[in-house]
């Protein structure tokens, strides 16, 4: 990422991890940001493009994981705390769980 | 609606609905969406014409992206592709990516207003990993 980049971490305590649907939820909240957006299992990445629905799926990060975030662009502060947000809210599905 | 539109065609037509109500339940509305399977007397199959009523319902001008399981399906979509008139014929590709995963990934990329030839490029990026 050439740009300045902001950064954000989460822990993910999601029950299955980031799996189908928290990565799909997640990858279509990215996708409503401008920024370039790419997030990592730990600080020295692999680094993902969290717009990628393929690549964020094939990640497989578990629960427990300190999800990083970072993002550059108009945007990016925006896309950091919404994201944040939804990993945070437990992927605003009180069914953890439910589908792997 | 100006997304992609998604269709799911299996030989069971229970496989096709599951998936759309996958799709439906982990993706949600945004993406026009139709499913078809089996053939008219209960037993497996598909249909040329079953595949091109779904086409229209799923229809947008963005295209259609169709999911398929295996042989018939397959070229009986892509005989439907070749009988939609002409100015739908551009816009309606058979993917080739696993029905199930596929569908709730196309969708995905499809919810965000991705053009049908990233809808299918991002389903087909499946079968490389």
């Amino acid at each position: 990422m050439s740009d300045v980049a902001l950064t954000a971490e989460v822990l993910l305590e999601h029950e299955v991890g980031l799996h189908a649907r928290p990565s799909v939820k997640l990858t279509k909240l990215a996708k409503t940001f401008q920024s370039r957006i790419e997030l990592s299992p730990g600080p020295d990445g692999p680094w993902i493009d969290a717009k990628s629905i393929v690549k964020v799926m094939a990640a497989r990060a578990p629960k427990g994981t300190v999800l990083q975030f970072r993002a550059a662009g108009d945007d990016a502060r925006a896309a950091l705390d919404a994201l944040v947000a939804l990993v945070r809210n437990d992927f605003e599905t009180g069914a953890a769980g439910e589908a792997e | 609606m100006s997304n992609v539109g998604i269709v799911i065609v299996s030989h069971s037509p229970l496989v096709a609905e599951g998936t759309a109500d996958m799709v439906r339940q982990m993706v949600g509305d945004e993406v026009p969406l139709a499913w078809c399977g089996g053939d008219p007397d209960g037993g497996l199959g598909t249909s040329v014409e079953a595949i091109l009523a779904a086409i229209d319902k799923a229809w947008s001008e963005a295209g259609v992206a169709l999911l398929v399981d295996l042989g018939g399906a397959e070229t009986n979509s892509e005989m439907a592709v070749e009988m939609l008139p002409e100015e739908r014929g551009g816009k309606v590709v058979v993917c080739n990516a696993p029905i199930v995963e596929g569908a709730v990934i196309a969708a995905t990329e499809a919810s965000g207003g991705a053009s049908l030839q990233d809808v299918r490029r991002t389903a087909e990026e499946l079968s490389a990993l």
